[in-house]
């Protein structure tokens, strides 16, 4: 336990619970002039696991890589580097091969031609939802355990998601065109996803707009949560409402009702896009640090100078 | 290939080009937003700013492991 005189009574001495307590109080002290243990993002580690040279959060040398280790920006930064280029090398690999599956696989009796554009729509839709699902939990994080890097998680995120809405949305009109004869239906599946490509825009204004990460990030998270509501909407509407939009063809209760040579070429596809947005994500997320890493000096610079 | 893609052929490449431009568009944001913010560290850390956890860290216990603090 931790007895330095110059540290606040919180941080010396254990209470019920301490563990939280001694967490959120050293968020606290670490925002205090003249106090450590928080690195350049805000991240808080315990106070012997401070690299005395650096300052940087030295991961515990006993312990395996864990999802904990990876809460460390140092150490997240150092495992993104390694990862991003096996991770794009695959992506690369995977929509490759689905595109030429794409090349391959049939027209529809109905649709005939048209219906390859389905294979960047459906994925797309699906990862707009995935992406906001992705910042849903990274608010949690935020808002329970007060955690900066999901803050950077769900922030890096955002305009990934808001690209993959508006490619639906896209898609989906040019499909809509030639098959409904319509680019745009104010119907329940429609709307929704417009409501959450809004969504994606107003918190990435949000975050612009508060400048102290720590504060936009509470905002942020809130705002998220709020914003999840339209998740089970956007999946039911068809079912609640009497849509334009089909009802749901491959995630449904007794199965797909799409043929092996679409379904195959579309599951290669979501696959592709999966992967390209944990590479892009995962990317997003060692700038949003670096990012901060900079602004937090550029804070110092400007104190030192004063 | 415009003739293989049936009538609907433009919206078809429209599609495509709209999904070609949304993925390589998102690449090269990061990718150079990367290159950027990299290159501006390596300026701050090449003119001798330091980040504030390191002074802070070395200003509480410079040589005494906090281990034996208690």
């Amino acid at each position: 336990m931790i007895s330095n005189p110059s540290l606040p009574a919180t941080l010396r001495a254990p209470s019920p619970g301490w563990g939280t307590d001694f967490i959120a109080n050293l968020g606290r002290a670490a925002r205090s002039p003249g106090l450590p243990a928080a690195d350049e993002i805000g991240y808080v580690c315990s106070l012997e696991y401070v690299e005395a040279a650096t300052g940087a959060c030295r991961p515990r040398p006993e312990a395996s890589m864990s999802l904990a280790d990876l809460a460390n920006p140092t150490r997240f930064l150092a495992f993104a580097g390694r990862l991003i280029p096996w991770l794009a090398g695959l992506t690369l690999v995977l929509f490759i091969a689905g595109l030429a599956l794409v090349a391959h696989s049939p027209a529809d009796y109905l649709q005939g031609e048209t219906v390859r554009i389905m294979y960047i729509h459906v994925p797309a839709a699906w990862l707009s939802m995935l992406t906001y699902s992705i910042m849903a939990i990274a608010a949690l994080g935020t808002l329970v355990w007060r955690h900066p890097l999901a803050d950077v998680a769900a922030r890096a995120a955002a305009p990934i998601g808001a690209t993959f809405t508006a490619l639906a949305l896209v898609t989906g009109s040019l499909w809509g065109r030639p098959m409904w004869g319509t680019y745009w239906e104010w119907d329940a599946r429609l709307t929704s996803v417009l409501v959450l490509f809004i969504m994606y825009l107003g918190l990435i204004a949000l975050w612009r707009t508060i400048e102290d990460p720590t504060r936009g990030a509470r905002a942020a998270a809130i705002l998220i949560l709020v914003g999840s509501v339209n998740l089970p909407i956007i999946k039911f509407s068809v079912d609640w409402w009497n849509t334009l939009h089909q009802p749901a063809s491959v995630f449904r209760l007794g199965g797909p009702t799409i043929d092996a040579t679409m379904l195959i070429p579309l599951a290669a596809m979501a696959l592709a896009f999966t992967s390209l947005l944990v590479t892009l994500h995962l990317a997003a997320m060692r700038n949003e640090i670096l990012r901060r890493r900079i602004r937090a000096l550029g804070l110092t610079a400007a104190g030192a100078i004063r | 290939m415009i003739a293989v893609l049936g009538p609907y052929a433009g919206f078809i490449l429209l599609s495509y080009g709209a999904a070609a431009l949304a993925t390589f568009g998102l690449t090269v944001w990061i990718v150079l937003d990367h290159r950027r913010l990299s290159n501006t560290l390596a300026a701050l850390e090449a003119r001798g700013v330091t980040r504030r956890s390191a002074r802070a860290a070395a200003r509480l216990a410079p040589e005494t492991p906090l281990e034996t603090q208690a």
